[in-house]
């Protein structure tokens, strides 16, 4: 199952019957354990990983740190889940160190989230406090370069 | 000057690799894709370049004793027990500058004009030429494919002759990817304990085996520490190429006469390398065996889409290499890797360049990541069917 997952952190969109050549397993069975690993939870999706800036796309993200004071009963998570419900939310994060949760968003202008933080976010009970960053550029996502090509410097002379 | 004149004989006679002009043609090529690497795709595991990063920080960069750190011979020593059942004590270990002196000193300390070298071929190139630096005689044995290119006792037998001083033993083995199992090396060493042979090992891809067994040196086999000197590094298995970084490990008399030689040409190994060289052997397990899985993984993919593209391949169970044959083509090594060149510029090795008997075969390395196989399996499928042979 691990070299499964493994496999697919790294390309989600080899065709099944590579995978399972890869594994050194039947296609039937490759399917299987991909099944398991859908009902057990360990996949959660299959996004791509886009660069909407060269693709001209106007995407605007933000990563916000939140201070939260948790509830007695249920501690961060109640706060956390009522913030992952929102659609522009990306992710959130419950983090150690300096602040308690981080929140990425995406949206279409810095005012959308100027408005989404203020609006949505500021007002819930639990917030004490938000700072928000947006991000200027993306160097690496997902363990992929985007500003520049990994370029392989081995020379094919070398026996 | 007439240089020619000046020219030592026995280094002008040295042949040139026919694949150079080949390789400057596939470097200019904008849209080549490469298959014909020898080296990991990976870079070294942090742990291991932090070592050397701190050993500057604290200014270790002088020379090292000639035979390397003695902490780095120990744990050199504990690695060879602890990974391959070998009992190597320090004074058997000289640490030298990658496999490949490590294979140089070997030959130079053995052979002498007129000593025969037996050589199982396809094999990585650099025996040969060394062998006649040293006035050596190469006695190539062509493995075949029906044999797995295993050596075979038969064939060890039928070339071993009075003047035979020395035997390579290339496994697992660049080109092929073939390994020895513990039977086949007890098969061999039982002809040659009856001799005076010698046999130079070379275990560089030793970490990258794929069966359910892992590697046997023929060093652990009864009687056989005796009469090997065991070549290995850390290049392939921590993928520290460019660290240049190997090692021999054999009887104490052959090694000290190995470091003499050593103290003459090199002094010392780079230092740097040999403190990061420590973190590898002590603390990376775990890095050999990501690795390794992934290899696998490449593996298993590249033999398959071959052998569906009618190329057929033997499985190779070690190293990172597939060697397929390309007789179906009708073309002649060269001619088939120039042609795939040309018309899908990807590139990869004749196997003629591992030895006459790799004729009718090409390298193909699977160092590479499974996106780029992808595209290059795609090109070569494309290859075949264009011309007819798929």
């Amino acid at each position: 199952m691990e070299q499964l997952l493994r496999i697919l952190e790294q390309n989600a969109r080899l065709p099944l019957e590579d995978i399972a050549t890869m594994l050194g397993i039947a296609p039937a069975a490759a399917a299987a354990l991909l099944d398991e690993a859908a009902a057990k939870g360990y996949i959660h999706g299959y996004n791509a990983l886009i660069d909407w800036e060269r693709a001209g796309v106007n995407v605007v993200e933000a990563v916000i740190e939140l201070h939260v004071s948790p509830r007695k009963s249920r501690g961060f998570d109640d706060v956390a889940s009522a913030i992952a419900a929102f659609d522009e939310v990306d992710s959130v994060l419950l983090m150690s160190g300096g602040y308690d949760l981080q929140v990425i968003i995406k949206g279409h202008s810095f005012q959308e989230i100027a408005l989404f933080v203020a609006k949505r976010l500021s007002p819930l009970d639990d917030v004490l406090s938000t700072a928000t960053s947006f991000v200027l550029r993306t160097y690496k996502r997902g363990g992929r370069l985007f500003q520049a090509e990994e370029i392989d410097e081995r020379e094919c002379t070398v026996l | 000057m007439d240089y020619q004149q000046l020219l030592a004989p026995a280094a002008k006679a040295m042949r040139p690799s026919g694949i150079r002009k080949f390789f400057d043609l596939a470097a200019e090529m904008p849209h080549c894709i490469s298959l014909g690497v020898g080296e990991p795709d990976f870079k070294t595991p942090w742990s291991i370049r932090d070592a050397g990063i701190r050993s500057l920080e604290q200014g270790r960069t002088r020379y090292t004793a000639n035979a390397g750190l003695k902490e780095l011979r120990a744990e050199v020593c504990a690695y060879l027990a602890r990974r391959f059942d070998l009992a190597f004590g320090p004074e058997q270990v000289l640490i030298t500058v990658g496999g490949s002196e490590a294979i140089d000193l070997t030959i130079r300390a053995l052979v002498a004009p007129g000593d025969e070298v037996i050589i199982p071929e396809p094999c990585f190139v650099c025996y040969e030429p060394i062998t006649q630096l040293t006035g050596g005689v190469p006695v190539p044995i062509a493995t075949r494919a029906e044999d797995g290119f295993c050596l075979t006792p038969d064939a060890l037998r039928a070339a071993i002759t009075p003047r035979t001083k020395l035997l390579i033993l290339p496994y697992p083995n660049n080109p092929t990817g073939a390994v020895m199992s513990e039977a086949d090396l007890e098969a061999i060493a039982a002809v040659l304990r009856d001799t005076n042979v010698m046999v130079l090992s070379d275990e560089i891809y030793a970490e990258l085996t794929y069966g359910l067994d892992r590697h046997v040196s023929l060093a652990a086999l009864p009687g056989m520490a005796e009469r090997t000197v065991v070549v290995n590094g850390f290049s392939k298995s921590y993928a520290m190429t460019g660290w240049r970084l190997g090692y021999a490990a054999g009887p104490a008399d052959i090694i000290k006469v190995m470091t003499k030689i050593h103290q003459s040409c090199i002094m010392s190994a780079p230092t740097t390398s040999q403190y990061a060289a420590i973190t590898a052997l002590h603390s990376c397990d775990e890095a050999i065996e990501t690795m390794r899985d992934e290899y696998n993984r490449r593996r298993r993919y590249v033999v398959k889409a071959l052998n569906e593209m009618g190329l057929t391949c033997f499985e190779p169970r070690g190293a990172f290499y597939v060697f397929p044959s390309i007789r179906r083509s009708g073309l002649t090594s060269e001619a088939f890797c120039e042609r795939l060149l040309q018309e899908k510029q990807v590139a990869i090795v004749p196997g003629d360049a591992f030895g006459a008997c790799g004729e009718g075969f090409a390298r193909i390395s699977y160092a590479y990541s499974v996106d780029h196989l992808q595209t290059a399996m795609a090109r070569i499928r494309a290859f075949l069917c264009e011309n007819g042979w798929a």
